[in-house]
């Protein structure tokens, strides 16, 4: 173990570096299948997915720092050439959107390992799964490859729900999977009119090709538009089509529904990448086609989430519509079609998908110390933590409205600054501050429930011992992350700027991704002769 | 009267997404698995149609002057391998849900149970 052998083992893996945060967790997966699901390897198969998280974790990093060097990274999977093989891509954007899933797959993992992974079967190797589905979805450069990464991760999840099992779950199993089938559905009509109507689906290539089209094309294309808007709203939770959320992430198991919280992103970020660049203002006919419908709905979400988290009967409900809540904020900023917005909405994103995970967390540590009452929100036993669960869970709860002096505050000021001199400043503005205010109010019936309209007469019937040390140290870092998220703000904010910059510049990329001009062509059609060296482009 | 190949093949594909729709939006779960096969049929045909339809064409190689769009149909394989993957675990989910709760109703109890 010297550092030649370091230097080596760089050496190897530097050029598959961008590949890895797929490949590791399908090979950990595979491992842990193999391993097996008895209880007697429960020990070895929590060593085997954690580390795999921690050098997962590595492994971002350093793709988060080459990311923040200049470093665009693009592998063609088995070398074959853009836009005709497979491109995985790693910008800014994606390197911060595998931080943040590792950072919360760390520990989640670790707080499944204190016993929910033992109430199921294969539960690390599914979370390997999805792991696997999360990272693709963020490094891919291509719109099929992205839909088949969003399949990988849905299937994951669709086990995950039922981990614990239940009928509950079950019940609410067969929606999630219905409306997401569906979802599938429409991706695949979406991607195949793209294809139809601009004859490539490598994203680079799209957002060179996209404003060349022109008459009946461009119709069908903005409809194909339209469409693919539909299916990532299922899956960042935009309004019409946020009410499968609630129930089905207050019916998963804690880990599951804190490592779902990421999932929502995953929606938002494929809008970003195809509504925000390949349909983006450059793009001709079908430049910024889904605007009039992104922002109304966006703030719409906002307040119908704000009025779920008023409702909500149950804690891991209110957590949900917290999510919801959440995700109208990051997608108005978004909506907003400017780098300073979405520098905004990514600083905003990666904050309180933290801040969420920790709740979803949070909630089941309380609920096991209120006795029969659990996590309904209704008097119950005395928890037997309150200081620290009650300062936990005031520092999540401001976090999550946005109050001044405490971290969430500068993420929703940068959405809030970004929107100034917009057409519907007046609106953004009223929608993200009294969302934040309702939030509060609804955080703060469910605190005072929980620690002070108490019913001491039941006290002791909770979990006394208070919780185990390893469930609260995978919580706290949790926030302790979101914390660090507001200390280190202004190198973050840097990083998001130039993110957002990196995102406009759709000539660098395509340079980046194609090499030369990007005169290949995946259309065998519009050329009636065999590939002729014109065909060949700049390789 | 002569009917266009695209018109045969739209319409058919049409035909088969609406009774998927109706199929889906039914309350009991079998239904609802055999509207999002229908579904995911019709789309597979969609994805295929969508490289043209041609006649007499060259696969991806050939001397010929017209050569048929391969891409279309390396995506529809992708496609009918996941949509087949799922289809199998939303009829497992399904009969462990009907196990669990006692009936097939998608809202896991019987309309005004």
């Amino acid at each position: 173990m010297n550092s030649g052998f370091v230097e080596l083992l760089m050496r190897v893996i530097q050029p598959h570096l961008a590949v890895l945060p797929v490949l590791l967790p399908a090979f950990t997966a595979m491992v842990l299948l193999l391993v097996g699901d008895r209880n007697e390897s429960l020990r070895l198969r929590r060593r085997i997915a954690l580390a795999s998280a921690a050098i997962g974790g590595l492994i971002v990093l350093k793709l988060a720092l080459d990311a923040n060097a200049d470093v665009l990274r693009v592998y063609r999977v088995g070398d074959w050439p853009a836009p005709f093989g497979i491109v995985l891509v790693v910008d800014r954007l994606s390197a911060l959107m595998l931080l943040l899933t590792q950072a919360i797959a760390l520990p989640v993992l670790l707080y499944a390992s204190g016993g929910w992974d033992s109430h199921g079967r294969h539960f690390h190797a599914l979370f390997q799964f999805q792991l696997m589905g999360l990272n693709g979805a963020f490094v891919t450069g291509d719109l099929f490859n992205l839909f088949v990464f969003f399949e990988i991760l849905l299937i994951a999840s669709y086990v995950l729900l039922a981990h614990g099992q239940g009928r509950e779950r079950f019940r609410v199993g067969v929606q999630y999977v219905a409306i997401n089938l569906a979802a599938s559905a429409l991706f695949l009509i979406g991607v195949a009119l793209i294809y139809a109507t601009v004859g490539t689906l490598n994203m680079a290539d799209l957002a060179q090709r996209v404003p060349r089209v022109t008459g009946d094309d461009a119709v069908v294309l903005k409809a194909a538009a339209l469409i693919l808007l539909v299916v990532f709203g299922v899956k960042a939770a935009l309004l019409p089509l946020c009410l499968w959320l609630p129930a089905t992430y207050a019916a998963a198991s804690a880990p599951v529904a804190a490592l779902f919280a990421i999932m929502t992103k995953v929606g938002v970020y494929s809008i970003v990448r195809v509504h925000g660049v390949i349909f983006g203002d450059a793009a001709g006919a079908a430049a910024l086609v889904v605007e009039p419908w992104l922002l109304p709905l966006a703030l719409a979400t906002g307040v119908f989430a704000v009025f779920g988290v008023l409702a909500a009967n149950t804690l891991p409900r209110l957590v949900a519509y917290l999510t919801v809540a959440s995700v109208g904020t990051i997608l108005a900023a978004i909506g907003l079609f400017t780098t300073l917005a979405w520098s905004a909405a990514f600083y905003y994103m990666a904050h309180s998908t933290l801040v969420i995970a920790a709740l979803f967390l949070l909630v089941e540590l309380v609920a096991a110390q209120r006795g029969d009452a659990a996590d309904r929100l209704e008097p119950g036993a005395p928890v037997a933590q309150p200081v620290l669960l009650g300062l936990m869970l005031l520092l999540a709860a401001a976090s999550s409205a946005g109050l001044p002096p405490l971290p969430g505050f500068i993420g929703k000021l940068m959405v809030l600054q970004a929107s100034s001199g917009h057409a519907a400043q007046a609106w953004i503005w009223t929608v993200v501050l009294s969302v934040g205010f309702l939030t509060l109010i609804g955080l703060a019936r469910a605190g005072s429930l929980l620690f002070w309209s108490v019913r001491p007469e039941l006290a002791g019937t909770g979990n006394a011992a208070g919780a185990s040390p390893r469930l609260l140290a995978a919580t706290l870092s949790l926030l302790a992350a979101g914390v660090a998220m507001s200390v280190l703000a202004g190198p973050l904010k840097r990083y998001t700027d130039a993110a957002a910059e990196q995102l406009a510049d759709r000539d660098a990329y395509a340079r980046a991704v194609l090499g030369g001009e990007g005169v290949r062509t995946t259309q065998p059609y519009v050329f009636p002769r065999p590939a002729t060296d014109s065909d060949e482009g700049g390789h | 009267m002569t009917v266009s190949m695209e018109f045969l093949v739209a319409s058919g594909i049409g035909w088969v997404t609406a009774c998927g729709v109706y199929l889906m939006l039914r309350g009991r779960s079998f239904p609802v698995v055999l509207g999002l096969t229908l579904i995911g049929y019709a789309v597979n045909v969609f994805i295929f149609t969508m490289g043209r339809l041609w006649s007499d064409a060259q696969p991806i190689l050939g001397t010929g002057d017209v050569v048929a769009d391969p891409l279309p149909q390396a995506l529809v394989l992708t496609a009918i391998v996941i949509g087949f993957a799922t289809t199998g675990f939303v009829i497992e989910l399904a009969l462990r849900s009907r196990a669990e709760s006692g009936t097939d109703h998608v809202d896991g109890r019987e309309p005004g149970a």
